[in-house]
């Protein structure tokens, strides 16, 4: 079953605010990870491998780097489902 | 500086199966409560098949989870999460002392490590046989290792003179203690946070102590079945949480003014050499380690007027650490308040000798020995004053107190407390 953008950016805000304890409405598709949430590079791999999970999906490695915000994630998410 | 300086105690913190807190748990403590607890549905749900023959512990009273963020928990494994609440409480309870991060270290041993993550890991793998390592998470490695509650202790206070885990099993945070007062000793630190802590009531861990024949199976009275130096002793309670002091040297507690509630007076150390888990059994290497604190902390042998004893509630190994003792201080100990507190506690394995040290502390601060519960026929073979049931006033003037910690592998570690 496919997620919608909606669905992926409610479950990747859950996700972040568990790893960070921001507020899930502040998880917003404009923030970067880096700048906006400050997630450093071990935080943007946990966060990764619960987005895996939670959606089914594969992000390999190499694509992490490009995802500099969250609605650059939901994006690939969304794209990346079977 | 040329002279070794004095090491104080002026902050406590601890987290356990009697309490969230020191208070909570030392007023237990005085009153005689037993912190063990039959297993929760939950883990006869997930464990019950397995056959294992313990169903209780002295399980964590106050959950890390009613007390720290949902990210606090999900970047330490639980033996790190109790070394934290513990070290937290203990520094504000030292009044948050200033000082050069460079002049403050950090010892926080565990007996065994951040077990519960590396099973958490491995089961992600077992249960997900198809790429499973893609679900491994990022973090496991540094909550895994043994240095991890250390690491986020000295993180967090900017501890930069040092951070260290000394592993030695069930001496580990008395060891994690004495190693602490020699930094400040060796004059490369003026505050040490110090301690031990563990996190190991997982089925697996209490599977395994179960085979080595070490634990209890009182399973029709938890509260009953740590009892040591009582006839009918089969085992130790497994127990969890952490205990954490604050270590100052004498001057730099006096020029900021700080409450002092003792001095740790002398550090032994000694191995048997003997056997990987079974105490050598004329005591030789405990009275080495004992003789060494004592000497080191020039107490007379008849100030020495309380001992908290390892006893775990073995058959075997409480009975040597009784003539150990004895043997040690002669009819000197004819004036020794013994007290086995876990008996209340359960066993914290790497935290219990922080634990304890901090019940000595306490002690001799208070002036008062705290109970052994659950002796209802002492063995004939102590050879000592157990304090039962209640706790006993100590008396006034100078006096100094052991606690003993003794670990799987043959280690012993004494620390002398001495009163201010």
């Amino acid at each position: 079953m496919a997620y919608s953008e909606q669905e992926i950016l409610a479950g990747l805000a859950e996700i972040v605010s568990e790893e960070t304890g921001l507020p899930t409405d502040s998880v917003l598709p404009e923030k970067s990870f880096t700048d906006d949430l400050d997630i450093d590079s071990l935080s943007m791999m946990t966060i990764v491998t619960l987005a895996e999970e939670k959606f089914e999906v594969t992000i390999p490695d190499d694509e992490v780097k490009n995802l500099a915000t969250v609605g650059d994630a939901v994006s690939f998410i969304a794209g990346a489902q079977a | 500086m040329s002279h070794v300086p004095d090491v104080v105690v002026t902050g406590l913190g601890a987290t356990t199966p009697l309490g969230g807190d020191v208070a909570s748990t030392w007023a237990a403590a005085l009153n005689g409560e037993s912190g063990a607890r039959r297993f929760d549905d939950a883990w006869f749900e997930r464990a019950g098949t397995f056959g294992i023959p313990v169903e209780f512990a002295a399980s964590i009273k106050v959950d890390p989870s009613e007390v720290l963020t949902r990210p606090e928990q999900k970047k330490m494994d639980p033996s790190a999460q109790y070394a934290i609440i513990a070290a937290r409480e203990a520094w504000a309870d030292a009044g948050s002392p200033e000082v050069d991060g460079d002049r403050l270290g950090s010892v926080v041993s565990s007996g065994i490590g951040g077990l519960q993550t590396i099973l958490d890991a491995w089961e992600k793998l077992l249960t997900n046989p198809d790429g499973g390592a893609r679900r491994v998470l990022p973090m496991t490695v540094p909550m895994l290792m043994p240095n991890s509650p250390t690491a986020y202790v000295s993180l967090e206070f900017g501890a930069r003179a040092g951070a260290h885990a000394l592993v030695s099993a069930c001496a580990s945070g008395a060891e994690a203690i004495g190693y602490g007062v020699e930094m400040i000793r060796a004059g490369r630190a003026d505050v040490v946070i110090a301690g031990g802590t563990e996190a190991t009531i997982h089925p697996m861990p209490v599977a395994a102590f179960a085979a080595s024949r070490t634990l209890s199976l009182r399973n029709d009275d938890p509260e009953g079945a740590s009892r040591p130096y009582d006839v009918d002793r089969d085992g130790f309670v497994i127990g969890e949480g952490s205990g954490i002091v604050i270590l100052e040297s004498a001057e730099h507690a006096a020029a900021r003014g700080a409450r002092v509630y003792a001095r740790i007076a002398g550090v032994g150390l000694s191995a048997d050499g003997y056997h990987i888990t079974s105490p050598e059994p004329s005591g030789a290497g405990q009275i080495r380690a004992m003789q060494a604190a004592l000497d080191e902390s020039q107490i007379a042998r008849a100030d020495i007027v309380h001992v908290n004893a390892h006893a775990t509630s073995t058959v075997v190994g409480d009975l040597i650490e009784a003539r150990s003792i004895r043997g040690l201080l002669g009819d000197e100990a004819d004036h020794v308040a013994l007290s086995a507190t876990k008996s209340m506690t359960g066993h914290l394995l790497g935290g219990a000798g922080a634990l304890e040290t901090i019940f000595t502390v306490l002690a001799l601060h208070e002036r008062q020995a705290p109970p052994t519960i659950n002796v209802e026929n002492p063995d004939p073979e102590l050879v000592l004053d157990l304090v039962r049931d209640k706790p006993r006033p100590l008396r006034d003037g100078q006096i100094g107190a052991v606690n003993n910690s003794f670990g799987f592998g043959g280690h012993n570690v004494a620390l002398v407390v001495a009163s201010v």
